[in-house]
């Protein structure tokens, strides 16, 4: 339902365990100093070395192993009247690489996920067409076959940062994202099975669920790249990402990628239905909004170190990380400051940038305990250079909720602890 | 902007000789039957289309808004906790903190039909008439002061009301006014004299805290403690026998059909007043009696008068909330199936601690 994102009258103080935990690595010194002695679980011999671990079948389907129980997604509690319509966020903080799992991927729902099994799945086809066609999930699976990535964004992703430093961690800051591979049917051969005729401008997509959250998407951006995807990362999608199938647009805010998809319908005009009016839009500062802002600005953010994430080792190498992504194409360079912005310096992507994908990025430096201001600033192949807060607050306010996609500062302290800060 | 727009057009070239060449169609799925179509094609445009047959006055309006939305809502549109306000905010758009609600910011009165008939009341979707919708819509435009209050809604009036912000959007205009952003990236000296920080979020503090964090700090402090809470789980063993005459199959359908409640009721450890009252010890428990939850005057008669939720007033309540007791808050429309009446109420009894 409604998303604040003005903030909250201070709680008590909250300590993350990650920051709790840092404090006393951090004085070690530089790593490569000599052991004090020997190391016992070298020299003495392990239970784990000596007897046998769990057999094939222990946990026929796996979930990672309990020292990581920490590493789920996450809810800011105040920012919903109720989680049934509201939002949790990737532990980006803790993942590396590209692809998001599903198990921990980011959730916004507006009327609770549903269960929808594979035989009461329904999908149909009305509208401006030659012919309104219904589908059922088998006849899904007949259609040839695309996968490919993309990362999903909130436009909300960012958005309680618009009056200033407010959450303390990536995950809360830049969670509203995932990234998986998705398999499926495109968009267009489902359409052109119909047979879309020449008047149609507008598809509207709604989902099964009771929120239908019903969008318009312009005809060309569903002939171009939309997908139809029932699989991600290689299994079914989780039913909280809308099995058994949901619509993907890339690069496009994720309010759009309708879950539970029931109905593709082609009109001459956008519905201007309530998540394209009322939500997902962007109110400027003198009180205008701007509607249809579809496409998700070039972006990145750094993910270690970060507030959940701090240095806990002494001082020597440090690897510097994040991801970068663009929704106009794929990210060509990142570059990353240590000065909060005077300097900079261009990290390695550590695979060339796909269109409408999470990119990694690493910056492998030197840190011997002096404090940063830490920056990463992504650019896409557009030439987009991503902007600071202030340039974007120049255009737009403070106002607009969605598509904050400013530079993020991370301040990491002597001790290696780091928190989210403005800068001048 | 060229540039960007050629990569565009570029980029959608690719994508487009990428996906796979359908020389024909392959002749998948079925045509769709147009009782399928009526069924399911239930958006209104801006422009009228999709309006069904019907009108609803603002008194109507006034009653069922009461009745089904006034509860997460306000009885006048105002909005009740984190729900959404519905009335007022109008002039405030270009405030700090701007009050979006029909009146102030929702630039088409087409949308508010279609979100209440589609997908209101929350967690009992579709089950008002048209002519409830165009009654609530008619209500909450009078909340908002933009028609009096004989007014009545309908399909051919529907088109002449005007919603005030409806010249308050633009088209995004991103490659235009931000066009700047578009540039060749600053690397060295980019900012004069030095970077200050100008605001920390730990100041503000309204980060989450990390589950488990509070416990497992407590448990290195007092590791000697740990035996306890085995002994604290045998003195719970008694109440354990209590629940374990309930059936567990019938328990576990509850549950499933229990999610149509978890909208507005939370049970189990933690759980709090929201919508509706917590329901922990439900079944058995004086009515009206849950602390802290404010009761309609419905639920307070039925209260004074001594009613408890025994299985029969329980399964009474569940059939047809508003027919056991008028006026209640509960904007459910009700169970059906004595069988998921049963089960939810065998479900209730054994979240009953």
């Amino acid at each position: 339902m409604t998303v604040r994102f003005t903030g909250k009258k201070p709680s008590r103080r909250a300590f993350l365990k990650g920051t709790l935990a840092s404090t006393a690595g951090v004085m070690a010194g530089a790593g490569a100093a000599n052991a004090a002695g020997p190391d016992p679980l070298i020299t003495e011999k392990q239970d784990w070395a000596m007897g046998t671990g769990d057999g094939v079948d222990a946990t026929p389907y796996g979930l990672p192993i309990r020292f990581e129980d920490d590493v789920i997604r996450r809810n800011v509690e105040w920012l919903t009247a109720d989680t049934i319509s509201s939002i949790n966020f990737s532990p980006i903080h803790a993942l590396d690489g590209t692809i998001t799992p599903q198990g921990c991927a980011f959730e916004r729902h507006h009327s609770g996920a549903i269960e929808l099994r594979k035989e009461d799945f329904r999908l149909m086809i009305n509208g401006l067409v030659d012919t309104p066609l219904v589908f059922t999930y088998e006849d899904l699976e007949r259609f040839p076959r695309v996968n490919k990535t993309f990362f999903l964004e909130c436009a909300a992703n960012t958005g309680m940062e618009w009056a200033g430093a407010q959450l303390n961690g990536a995950q809360f800051t830049h969670g509203m994202i995932h990234n998986m591979e998705y398999s499926g049917v495109s968009l267009r051969t489902l359409l052109e099975e119909a047979g879309v005729k020449p008047e149609g401008k507008w598809v509207y997509v709604e989902g099964a669920d009771a929120s239908s959250n019903g969008r318009s998407i312009p005809i060309e951006k569903a002939l171009d790249d939309c997908m139809i995807a029932f699989k991600a990362n290689g299994e079914a999608l989780r039913k909280e990402h809308g099995y058994p199938a949901r619509l993907v647009v890339p690069g496009w805010e994720g309010n759009m990628w309708v879950k539970w998809i029931r109905r593709i319908e082609i009109k001459e005009i956008a519905v201007e239905s309530r998540e394209e009016t009322s939500k997902y839009t962007d109110t400027l500062a003198d009180g205008t909004a701007r509607k249809w802002t579809w496409v998700m600005d070039a972006k990145s953010v750094v993910t270690s170190p970060s507030p959940q994430s701090p240095i806990k080792h002494g001082h020597g190498p440090l690897v510097i990380t994040g991801l970068a992504w663009s929704g106009r194409g794929a990210i060509t360079r990142v570059d990353v400051s240590k000065d909060g912005g005077k300097t900079w310096e261009t990290a390695r992507l550590a695979n060339p940038g796909q269109p409408m994908a999470l990119t990694r990025f690493y910056l492998d430096t030197e840190w011997n305990g002096e404090e940063m201001l830490l920056q990463s600033r992504a650019m896409d192949e557009t030439g987009y250079v991503q902007p600071t807060k202030n340039m974007l607050r120049e255009v737009r306010g403070e106002n607009s909720v969605y598509h904050n996609n400013c530079i993020q500062t991370w301040w990491v302290k002597a001790d290696g602890e780091a928190e989210n800060v403005e800068v001048s | 902007m060229s540039k960007y727009r050629n990569l565009l057009i570029g980029s959608a070239l690719v994508a487009m000789a990428a996906s796979p060449v359908l020389a024909e169609k392959l002749g998948l799925g079925r045509p769709a039957l147009p009782e399928e179509i009526a069924a399911w094609n239930l958006d209104v445009s801006p422009d009228g289309t999709g309006l069904p047959v019907g009108s609803g006055s603002v008194e109507d309006g006034e009653a069922i808004f009461s009745e089904n939305c006034a509860i997460c809502h306000g009885e006048f549109a105002e909005g009740v906790d984190n729900w959404p306000k519905l009335a007022g905010g109008e002039g405030t758009l270009a405030d700090k903190d701007p009050l979006k609600t029909v009146g102030s910011y929702w630039p088409y009165l087409s949308t508010t039909f279609d979100y209440v008939r589609r997908s209101m009341p929350f967690g009992n979707a579709q089950t008002l008439s048209d002519d409830d919708v165009y009654a609530i819509t008619a209500y909450i435009l009078y909340s908002n002061y933009l028609v009096e209050d004989d007014f009545v809604l309908s399909n051919e009036n529907f088109l002449d009301v005007e919603m005030p912000n409806a010249n308050g959007f633009i088209v995004d205009d991103r490659d235009t006014s931000e066009a700047h952003f578009w540039t060749e990236p600053c690397m060295e000296n980019c900012k004069s004299g030095d970077v200050t920080i100008t605001m920390r979020a730990r100041v503000l503090d309204v980060t989450p805290q990390e589950e488990g964090a509070e416990e497992e700090a407590a448990a290195e402090e007092a590791p000697a403690e740990t035996a306890a809470p085995a002994e604290e789980a045998k003195a719970e063993e008694p109440v354990m026998e209590e629940t374990a005459a309930l059936d567990p199959e019938l328990v576990k359908d509850g549950e499933k059909v229990f999610k149509k409640c978890k909208a507005c009721h939370q049970v189990g450890e933690g759980a709090k007043n929201k919508t509706g009252p917590v329901l922990n010890g439900i079944v058995g428990h004086p009515a009206g009696a849950i602390e802290g939850f404010k009761y309609s005057k419905g639920m307070q008669d039925f209260a004074e008068s001594g009613g408890v939720w025994n299985e029969e007033n329980l399964a009474a309540f569940l059939t047809k909330p508003k027919d056991f007791i008028k006026k209640t808050k509960m904007g459910f429309a009700g169970l059906k199936k004595e069988s998921d009446i049963a089960a939810v109420t065998e479900y209730l009894k054994s979240v009953s601690q």
